[in-house]
Order: C-alpha cells, then structure tokens, then sequence
C-alpha cells in the first residue's frame, strides 16, 4: 500500500535557485515546442485557402442573340463552363445564372449577374410588377438592374460585361462580385 | 504545503496582470487546481520510467489535433475518400506533413502503449489498490488498437481495403453473431460508402470519445492512488513539477522528434543527394485507389498487426475452426488472463507468472513479426546464386522427385541437400511474388497519382474510373490475361528477351508500330524469328519469302527503299518518324501503294489491290487498325482464312457477348501504341 503523504519523511520543498528555474524553463520549452509542432503544422495545411484564388474572369458563350426579344424584358439564362472543386473537374456545369435584355428596337444585350449584391441569394424576376425582387431580404431592382428605394442592397446589381461574337452567340465575362458592399469588387 | 502555495507574497503593489490573475482565481480557484495538478509527489523522485503515460497522453494529444484538421480536408466515401486523401497529401500545402505525423504518431502510440503495459507489469503497478485502473488501462489500450485499425481504411486505398476485408471477415467468424456484426459494422452486405462513413465515425468519435472518458477516469484514479514508486525508495521525493515533468517533456519532444525524424529522413537523404525533392511521397504512403476487381497480392496489415496475421497461419489446414481460435480464441484467453492479473498478482509467483506471461506474449509477437518479415522478404536476404543450381533443376525435372533422384545420379546425400535447397528455392520464390506485388502497387499507385494531377482533375465518379479507363493501368492486365498466351511484349534489348521469346508463339509486340520494329520486321534476319513471324503458322508464308528473298536483291530494293518503306509504315502507324527518316515518308508510300512493290499483295489507300490476300496497309499500326484487327482478325482486310489462332475478340455469336468489349480492345490499343497520359515535364 501506498503510504499517506504526511507519513512520508523525505518530503523536501521543490528545488529552487537556478537549477530550479532551469528546469522548469526547459520543461515549459520542450513540452510546448512537443505540443505546437503538431498544432502549427495543422494550422498550415488549415490555411491553405489562401493560396488559392479563382480562376480568371472570362467570356462564357449563354445563348444565340436570337433568344433574347427586344422587348426590354430580362431573361433568365444558366451560365455552364467547367468547374474544378478541389479535386474534381466538373465539365460543362452549370455554375450560376445571368439575365440578358435587350432594349426595344437595340442590338446591345445587358447582362446582369442573378445574384444579389446584398448577400448573395438568386435574385428573381417578378414579371407582374415588372422588377427582379429578392427573395432573401426583399431587395428591388428594376429591370436595368437599379435599386429601387428603400432596399437592404447597397447597390444595383451587378452588370456583367457582355458581347455578341460574329456568329451571333452572346458571350458574357462571368464574374463574381463582393457582396454586402457599396462598391463593386470582383472576388478574387 | 502552504509555503509552495503562498511562495510568492503578495506584493501591496500589484501589476494589471497580478490583479487580472486574482481577479479569474477569486472566481475559479485556478491556482489551488493548477498546484493541485503539479505539485504532486513523486516518492524517490522522478525517473526516466514514468515517462511511459505521459507520453501516451501525448501522443493521444497529436492525433486529436492533427486529425481534426485532417479531418477538415477528408471526405468519406467510396467516391471521395482516395480523392480528399489524394488532395490532402499531394496539393494542400503542409498536408503531406499532417498526415504524416499522423500515420507515424499512430505507431509511435503502439510501441509507447506496449512500454507503458510492460513497465506497469514489471513494476507491479497494476496490484491492489490500483486494479480498476490496470482495467481502464487495457480497455483503453484496445480502445487505441481499434482506432489504428479504422484508420487503416480512411484513405479507401488497396491496402486499407483489403486488409479491412480481412479484419471484417475474421469479425464474421464469430459463432452466431458474428455474421451480424460484421454487417453491421460495414454498414451492408458490400463495402462502399457506408463502411466509410461508419469507420470514420468510429475513428474518430465514437472511440476516441470512449478513450476521453476513459482516459479522465485513468487519470483521476492515477492521481487518487500515486504514483506506483519503484521499490526499494533510495532517493529523496520530489515534486511532480517540474522534476518529473522534465523528464516527460524531454521525452514527448524525443518522440516527436522519431516521428518527424521518420517523415523527414528521406527529404534529408534526396537533399544531399541533389535530387528534387516531392513532399506529396514524404511521409505516410497513399496505395492507389480501392478496386475490388483487382487481386492485390500486397495486402497485409499494418506491422502492429502482422503478429497476428502470422499467428492465423499456425492454425492454416484447420478451416473456419482455426480462423476462429487463431484470431478470437486465443487472442482473447490472452486479453482475459491479462485482466485477471491483479488477481493472480495478489501472490508472490503470481506476480511472477503475470511478468514472464507478459514479456512471452511480447516475446511470441515479435517473433511472429518476425516470421512474417522473413516470409515476405526473404529474397532480399538470399543470394540468387546460391540457388541457380536447384532452380535450373527445378525447372527440368518440374519438381518430380524420380527425376530429380536420377539427375543427382541417386546419391541420398546429395538428394537431401538438394531437398534442402528446393524448399528455400520455394520460400523465394514465395517472397519474390510479394516483392513483386509491392513493386506493382507502388506502380500503381505512382501512376493513380499521375493521372488525378491532370489539369482535368478527377471526374465525378472518382478516381476509379480514371484508373480504370487508363491505357497505361489496364492494358498489362488485359494484355496479361488475353494476349499473352501467345504474344510477347518485352523490350528485344532487355537480358530476359531470348527467354521469353522463346516460349512465344506469336510476334512481340513490345514496340508495335514504331520503327524500331518495323525495320525489325523488315530485316531478313528477324523476320522468321520469334520476335516475329518464327512461331507461327506464318513461318514460311509469302511475307517471310519476301523479306529473305525480295529485299535482299540490292538492284530491286536499294536501302533507301527500304529506309522509306520503314517511314511510311511509322508514320502510317502514327509513332514518331525518326528525324533522318522524316523526309522519305513520301516516297515510302509511294512505295507501298506500288503494285511492284508492297502493293502487289498489299492494300495501300486507294491502290486498288483486291483485299484477302495480305493485311491492309492504310493506317496500319493505328489506332483503328489495331482496335479492328483486335476485334476480327479473320476479316478480308487482315488474315481471312490464313488466321493463325489468333481469336477475334470483338466477334460474338447472336445472342452471345464478345470475350473483349469495345473499349477494353481500345485500352489494349491504345497501351499497345502507348498513348496515355503523360505528365508535361517540370508538374508531378
């Protein structure tokens, strides 16, 4: 059996002075460089998102000129592209979807990004009343993409350059943009 | 106590950081648990033998840590789990290192694990008062083996799903419910994506939070009884803080020291030997992915297990019954005596009997490690030509005893030697099939991790798939079990040529296509060799005549026909045309469409020779080629009626299924002409 402590006769103070300090030092050192090794090299591989940074904005072919009616009102059209996710490589996917109009008797196509520079949500057309509403927060927009007063936006949203190559297809230069914020700022 | 309590006064003028303290201590008492915590007494002062626990403790630490974050990277299922371990150890930055120390940790923790149990018995811990915590001990010591067995799968590798396979079934031995459990734990009848997400819950939850509970309880119960001092005490006590906590911090940084040492030895090496250093192959190994279809003759466990491993074969010839006492009898009569020792400890001899049966038990598995290693690498340590003799043997008499008696002029001295030789002839060649199954899945893997860095990264349905649609990966395989029977593919240079050649019976076809052998075709002293037409019924047909009789004639083919012949051929078959031949390969075709020349027998493009009566040269050797040729050698464009054996492997009976199916010759194709993937120079 274990004697009781109080029992035990060789009971000294622990050691102190410099030997003492010594120890302790190079305890405290050689448990926490044991302990941090492990938790900095986790720490590393945790961060590696911030090496990463999204592919380039680029022209992205939606549609035939054709699809879209100069009639001012948007239309709703997937953007499909091939998509990388860590290790997989998505072709030809669906990654987000864009709204092209084209003003009444206009060749110039608008393109907006259906995504709501509030906080990200899909925005939606609402065609009764003639705007794009928010389904998230209940941001408006009018058809050309501007606010409509008062909205949790911070601004319009986001126009996307667009252009019609020679053989009629509508390219748009895919891009997202910081959400939440005044200005617009393209996500890296 | 008081005066280490109270060691420094409190000063009337205190700092911000003094009062911060007194402030969070008034309202939790942290400095009464933190002295509680150090300042326990080491009786006859702290020693390098009590290092054992803390180290555990330690070590159990690194995996928590290191596996959440590992755990933030992984994806567990049959389509992902190759996949995220793939991407954790070959392109997240430091990766390779997490991983590393936590695969190596693992078995730093078993070897620590056997330490601590062996200083324990020896010491004669485990006795009253501290028998539940000897309990605790083994419970979590299992506890610890479980998890490195659920880990061993996570990364949906060959070797983690074979030897999973292994360690299920043998759970499904168990009589009546052990068919039960082993679907259970697999989460089905097959394994796929449930048996990861179960073996990773289980890794890492439901195990690891047992070993938490269980571990406090250790601890606490640690602390109720004291340490357990090594007898006779000669030395004065001393304080757990910080004597004995320098003993056991030198020691965690010693063991992260091994493990780092183990990751980092090989970068070390390849620096000083100037080569280019990858860290996606430092550390813990990544097999290539899990293919049930696929036999892997490499599969063993991890080498903790392998005592185990070897113990089944003691009872090998015994069916199910030695399964079951191999692998749950006797391994739990020896856990059952193991708890029964602070019981039979309880005596003198007691004690005795529970060290000698301890280090037998440690003794016997490090034997069977042993035996194991020796099994598998035998080879390595047995010179080759110490058994040229008794293999030359071996293969003349093909084992018969008579024969060999007789070839040893029936001298039973020599016979027994010679015996004695043929077995460990037997036992290589025994080590010479795993060596070459390590070898292949290292290959394999090399090559899985080749093809998910293409920039197209890994399709959707994972990286299964990429393997299985890679020329490089399947066409030896399909070549092996369809083609080889015949055909050779072996490089004419190499030193086993001759012999493997020999054997053949129909052309090599290591090289098809390029000029290297076409110029061999067309060369009189090849053409009717092995290596071509020599073993076939084509021995003596026009093409051979030709060749040894046609293009010998200086004045009807100069060399440079010939040369331009060997271009239009390469170039046909789409392999690189040697550069001094890149200006011939028109006047070669000219050549071959000529009904002087080739094109007497030959189809050439639009030469207009009937077909039937030879191959069809347009776009011979190329893909299409190949795949038709493959498909139906006894078609008019190839050997119609002048087949020799060759089966045509895309042709079916109605209702009846090919022996090939189209995109199988395609791989064999395409291997064939060796087109697949290839890294561009500089990316791994």
């Amino acid at each position: 059996m274990q004697q009781p402590h109080h029992l035990n006769l060789h009971v000294g103070p622990p050691e102190e002075g410099r030997r003492g300090f010594l120890a302790k030092f190079v305890a405290l050192a050689c448990g926490g460089l044991a302990t941090l090794t492990p938790a900095a090299v986790g720490v590393w591989a945790f961060l590696d998102p911030l090496r990463r940074r999204s592919a380039a904005a680029k022209f992205l072919p939606i549609t035939e000129i054709d699809t879209i009616p100069a009639d001012g009102i948007p239309r709703q059209f997937p953007v499909i592209t091939d998509r990388m996710d860590a290790w997989t490589g998505f072709a030809a996917e669906p990654i987000g979807a864009v709204y092209l109009r084209r003003e009444k008797g206009s060749d110039t196509i608008e393109a907006l990004s259906a995504t709501c520079p509030h906080a990200g949500c899909f925005v939606e057309m609402d065609s009764p009343r003639k705007c794009f509403r928010c389904p998230c927060h209940n941001s408006h927009f009018q058809f050309d993409g501007g606010i409509v007063s008062p909205s949790p936006s911070p601004r319009p949203m986001d126009a996307l350059e667009c252009r019609v190559a020679k053989n009629g297809q509508v390219e748009v230069k895919w891009q997202r943009y910081q959400a939440g914020i005044a200005d617009k700022v393209a996500q890296q | 106590m008081n005066d280490t309590r109270n060691a420094a006064p409190a000063s009337p003028r205190k700092g911000a950081l003094g009062r911060l303290a007194d402030f969070f201590d008034d309202r939790t008492g942290y400095r009464a648990l933190v002295h509680e915590a150090l300042y326990e007494r080491v009786p006859g002062g702290a020693r390098w033998r009590y290092v054992w626990g803390s180290t555990l403790v330690f070590a159990f630490m690194t995996q928590v840590i290191t596996g959440l974050f590992l755990w933030a990277s992984y994806s567990a299922s049959a389509q992902t789990a190759w996949e995220s371990v793939y991407y954790i150890q070959h392109e997240m930055a430091g990766g390779w290192l997490l991983r590393g120390i936590h695969h190596f940790m693992a078995q730093a923790m078993v070897v620590l694990l056997a330490l601590h149990l062996l200083q324990v018995v020896i010491d004669g811990a485990y006795k009253a008062p501290r028998e539940v915590n000897f309990w605790l001990g083994l419970i979590l010591m299992m506890l610890v083996l479980g998890m490195a067995l659920t880990g061993y799968l996570l990364p949906w590798d060959q070797k983690g799903y074979w030897a999973t396979i292994v360690a299920t079934n043998l759970a499904g031995i168990v009589p009546f419910i052990g068919p039960s459990i082993q679907q259970v734990i697999i989460g089905g009848s097959e394994y796929g994506h449930h048996t990861l997400t179960r073996f990773f819950a289980l890794h890492a939850g439901f195990l690891p939070g047992a070993l938490v509970v269980m571990l406090v309880v250790h601890l606490a119960l640690f602390r109720k009884h004291g340490l357990h001092a090594k007898q006779p005490i000669t030395r004065p006590d001393a304080m757990f803080w910080p004597d004995q906590v320098l003993k056991d911090a030198v020691a965690m940084l010693a063991v992260m020291a091994v493990v780092l040492g183990v990751i980092l030895v090989p970068a070390a090496r390849a620096m000083l030997a100037g080569e280019p250093i990858d860290p996606g192959h430092l550390g813990a190994e990544l097999g290539a992915p899990a293919d049930p279809s696929l036999p892997y003759a490499a599969a063993r466990p991890e080498w903790y297990f392998l005592f185990l491993f070897q113990f089944l074969k003691v009872f090998e010839g015994w069916g199910a019954t030695g399964e079951f006492l191999g692998a749950i009898v006797v391994p739990g009569l020896i856990m059952g005596v193991m708890f029964l020792m602070p019981i039979v400890g309880r005596w003198n001899l007691g004690h005795r009997f529970n060290v000698a049966f301890t280090l037998g038990v440690v003794a016997g598995a490090g034997l069977l490690t042993a035996m194991a290693l020796n099994e598998d690498y035998y080879a390595l340590w047995v010179d080759p030509a110490s058994l040229a003799e008794a293999r030359k043997l071996h293969e003349e008499t093909g084992g018969d005893e008579a024969k060999i008696a007789a070839a040893l002029d029936n001298d039973p001295a020599r016979i027994a030697a010679m015996k004695r030789q043929l077995e460990r002839l037997e036992k290589v060649e025994h080590s010479e099939a795993f060596l070459a199954a390590v070898r292949q899945a290292k290959a394999d893997a090399a090559r899985a991790v080749e093809l998910a860095g293409r920039p197209e990264r890994i399709p959707p349905a994972g990286m299964l798939e990429l393997v299985r649609t890679d020329p490089k990966s399947q066409g030896p395989l399909l070549f092996a079990q369809h083609c080889a029977s015949c055909h050779a593919h072996v490089d004419p240079e190499a030193p086993e040529a001759a012999s493997i050649l020999a054997k053949s019976s129909a052309a090599n076809l290591h090289g098809f296509g390029t000029a290297a052998w076409v110029r061999g075709l067309l060369d009189p002293a090849q053409v009717a060799g092995p290596a071509y037409f020599g073993n076939t019924a084509h021995k003596d047909g026009a093409m051979v005549d030709f060749v040894e009789d046609e293009l010998t004639k200086a004045d009807a083919w100069s060399k440079a026909d010939v040369q331009a012949v060997i271009a239009a051929l390469t170039a046909e078959a789409g392999q690189p045309v040697p550069t001094e031949l890149a200006s011939l390969v028109d006047k070669g075709r000219t050549l071959v469409a000529s009904d002087e020349r080739c094109g007497g027998c030959h189809r050439f493009r639009d030469n207009g020779t009937e077909l039937g009566t030879a191959c069809d040269l347009t776009g011979w050797g190329g893909r299409d080629w190949l795949v038709d040729i493959i498909s139906d050698p006894t078609h008019e464009r190839f050997y119609s009626d002048s087949n020799d054996r060759m089966p045509s492997f895309g042709k079916a009976e109605e209702g009846a299924s090919p022996m090939l199916r189209r995109e199988q010759i395609e791989l064999i194709a395409d291997w064939l002409r060796g087109t697949w993937y290839r890294p561009a120079a500089g990316t791994h």
